[in-house]
């Protein structure tokens, strides 16, 4: 039913036809994305009374599954907040006729603008990241003290880390030592740590390699021994499903997920306990995985001047870094990463943005490749379905590696037929 | 008569004579048999608009590739998504099929009418023939029972996910009887049970109701014949009942069918089709393929739409068939 009525009121928000001077914005939130964005853009319309922002919040799904087909149509809004890129990419407005200073965009998001751009030879400015990821397990620390364990050092690798919590949940009788998002993303973060590499020496993408292979073994084997939480992922099918209220219910005791949490972790659990984030483990690499949201802009879009405005608005370094601010994101602002923005965070919150950051430093190559490869997607899926299939023992794990290749064969055989 | 009334009177009548001109033009400039064309046309056309054009642009799409969504963009395959859809060494082995997927699919779906349907018209029969007889609380039971029918399927499968999951109401119940929970969504078995038991929770009211005024319809006199005869009440079930409900018991069926096949939203929402693919269904297929992967097989999704459509053509036949046969 909420599908229905998300998909419904997008639809009918992106619909309605743009009158002058008006820009509509298809916007999901982590956290308070969409109203932070709303806050600045009455400050924007102040000042620049001709143009109207209309902002229409709704469910990540809709954006996902709704955006494409209305695109597709014709009927899409003329900017969207997007953290999949690759099933609207042909669909994107080039910003660099219609923004001020290109040459300020680049420097400042250049890291994050290569991911929304079709290939390496490309050059356009199709959108403002408007936050950058990183994603970073999150421990319960009250735990691990109430158990009398010390947490894993700073290069333990993930067997050291899921022993830990093992033990953990052992003595303080939590149900689970570690959940995971229920997402191929995440699984790639851990699976680049222990080696994957995803693609071939020529660029071609290769899902299933040894690295691939030691952690969906170990993730398998760990979910099947009750050290990961299996509900998330065999439990539910059908795609998403974050396990944040598990962490913030106390049933686990590390929590694989990211940056983009701060603002529930500090909303919803506060000092409720003590929650701690750190660094990525370690195995070939210390590795997770960046990603982020960015406000797109649409080529059919009927004011892109108006658009550039706005987002030149939005760009502008102080304003960039109230908006961090606010919604107590990672800045992909390049001069904003190494400080500058006045977070209003508790200890554990300023303590987690430096971990978030310290990890987003050790970022390996292939970690940033896989995020900007237009295709990502038909790599996680596929990862997801057939590794949820051999935890609850439907096919086994040769099977699953057989599968995940063949359907990632499939979709890139599909989107090469246009 | 006061003036309002007058003036009233005289609104209706006008209102009322207003298709007066039109009709007298049109049987006056159509030929015999062509004035019908005009009272089906509004109907002809909303019908084709909204059901038969887009069964036309589904056939189109299931015969293109790619995945362009705009019908003109898209390359031509002929039946080459019928073909991957079809192609597997073994049938009864999903596994051994290219789109694994599409086969775990139909296996389920195809246990999962006949469990829910033979399941299902047990229960309705058996509720409607206690509901027939004059009990205490008769229209309470019979609220109770048709209360599930009015729910929406996502709040019925809301409602049973709080009730099923680890820490549910039943694990609760359980524990508090000292007896040891289950993982009822973490097991295939359990959950492809809980999603047949769940899908006749709250499907079962609505066939009971048709089957229960199938029941008043039958004479009682008949039924007072075989008590002056003392007929046992098996035999009277067996050669009255039964034989006179059949028309009813043929609507049920094939509605039943009609409608497991098509069954989506409350196990979706239920079990998202989890554990792995134990509770895949075809339509949830066709949704994933077609509108939640990363690429999207717009052309896959629809030549599966057609093969399931194939299906319930073939059920709504049978019914059509079935009630002539009954009429005359």
């Amino acid at each position: 039913m909420s599908r229905l009525v998300a998909t419904a009121a997008l639809f009918a928000a992106i619909s309605l036809p743009a009158m002058a001077g008006e820009i509509r914005i298809a916007c999901y939130s982590d956290g308070n994305e969409c109203e932070a964005t709303t806050e600045l853009a009455k400050r924007f319309m102040a000042a620049n009374a001709d143009v109207k922002v209309v902002i229409d919040q709704m469910p990540y799904k809709a954006i996902l599954e709704s955006l494409p087909v209305q695109l597709a149509a014709g009927q899409g809004p003329d900017l969207a907040r997007v953290t999949i890129f690759g099933p609207v990419m042909k669909y994107f407005m080039d910003l660099k006729p219609y923004i001020k200073d290109p040459g300020y965009w680049e420097k400042s998001f250049g890291a994050v603008l290569s991911w929304m751009r079709p290939d390496a030879k490309d050059k356009g400015i199709y959108g403002l990241p408007t936050q950058m990821t990183v994603t970073s397990p999150i421990v319960n620390k009250t735990l691990f003290d109430q158990a009398g364990v010390k947490l894993p050092g700073a290069n333990a690798s993930w067997d050291e880390w899921a022993a830990a919590v093992d033990k953990v949940a052992k003595a303080t009788k939590t149900p689970y030592g570690m959940a995971w998002d229920r997402s191929g993303h995440r699984f790639a973060a851990a699976a680049i740590s222990m080696g994957a590499k995803y693609f071939n020496a020529d660029g071609t993408p290769n899902a299933v390699d040894d690295g691939f292979k030691a952690m969906a073994s170990r993730f398998v084997k760990w979910n099947l021994d009750n050290t990961v939480e299996k509900d998330v992922w065999a439990a539910a099918g059908g795609g998403y499903r974050d396990a944040f209220e598990e962490f913030a219910n106390g049933k686990i005791v590390m929590y694989h997920s990211g940056s983009w949490q701060l603002s529930r972790l500090q909303k919803q659990i506060g000092d409720g306990f003590e929650w701690q984030v750190v660094g990525n483990p370690c195995d070939v690499a210390c590795s997770g995985m960046p990603g982020g949201a960015s406000f797109v802009a649409f080529k059919d879009s009927k004011n892109p001047k108006d658009v550039g405005r706005f987002l030149d608005f939005l760009a502008d370094t102080p304003v960039y870094s109230e908006w961090m601010a606010m919604t107590n994101n990672i800045p992909a602002h390049a001069a904003l990463q190494k400080g500058g923005v006045a977070y209003k965070l508790s200890p554990a919150g300023n303590a987690a943005v430096q971990m978030f950051g310290a990890n987003a430093a050790k970022l390996s190559p292939v970690a940033y490749q896989l995020q900007g490869f237009p295709y990502a997607g038909a790599m996680f899926n596929p990862t997801v379905d057939r590794l949820s299939q051999a935890i609850s023992g439907q096919i086994t794990l040769d099977q699953a590696y057989g599968r995940i290749t063949s359907d990632v064969a499939d979709a890139l055989a599909a989107a090469a037929k246009k | 008569m006061s003036g309002v009334d007058r003036l009233a009177g005289g609104l209706y009548a006008a209102v009322m004579n207003l298709p007066e001109r039109p009709m007298r033009w049109a049987q006056g400039h159509l030929r015999d048999g062509r004035l019908g064309w005009l009272f089906v046309g509004p109907n002809l056309l909303v019908f084709g608009l909204f059901s038969f054009l887009p069964i036309v642009i589904d056939v189109w799409y299931a015969v293109t590739g790619g995945t362009e969504l705009l019908p003109g963009n898209r390359p031509f395959v002929g039946g080459e998504n019928f073909a991957t859809l079809l192609r597997c060494s073994d049938y009864l082995d999903a596994n051994s099929c290219a789109r694994d997927q599409f086969w775990y699919g139909v296996w389920n779906t195809l246990k999962f009418v006949g469990l829910q349907v033979g399941f299902m018209i047990g229960f309705s029969l058996l509720t409607a023939l206690v509901l027939n007889r004059k009990i205490v609380g008769l229209g309470f039971f019979r609220a109770a029972f048709f209360y599930p029918v009015l729910l929406s399927p996502v709040v019925v499968a809301l409602i049973w996910k709080w009730i099923l999951q680890r820490e549910g109401v039943l694990n609760a119940a359980l524990q508090g009887m000292n007896f040891q929970g289950e993982n009822w969504l973490l097991d295939a078995h359990w959950s492809f049970f809980w999603t047949v038991f769940v899908s006749i929770w709250a499907h079962m009211g609505f066939y009971t109701l048709i089957l229960l005024s199938g029941l008043q319809a039958i004479p009682r006199d008949l039924y007072e014949a075989a008590n002056m005869d003392a007929t046992p009440p098996l035999r009277v079930f067996w050669r009255i009942t039964l034989p006179l409900l059949m028309p009813s018991l043929f609507v049920v069926v094939v509605l039943g069918i009609i409608r497991a096949v098509q069954i989506f939203d409350e196990v979706y929402v239920l079990t998202g089709g989890g554990p792995g693919s134990a509770t895949t269904f075809l339509v949830q297929y066709i949704y994933t393929t077609g509108f939640a992967q990363a690429v999207r097989e717009y052309g896959l999704a629809a030549a599966a739409s057609l093969l399931l459509a194939g299906v319930l053509l073939f059920f709504t036949l049978f019914q059509l068939r079935g009630m002539t046969k009954n009429a005359r």
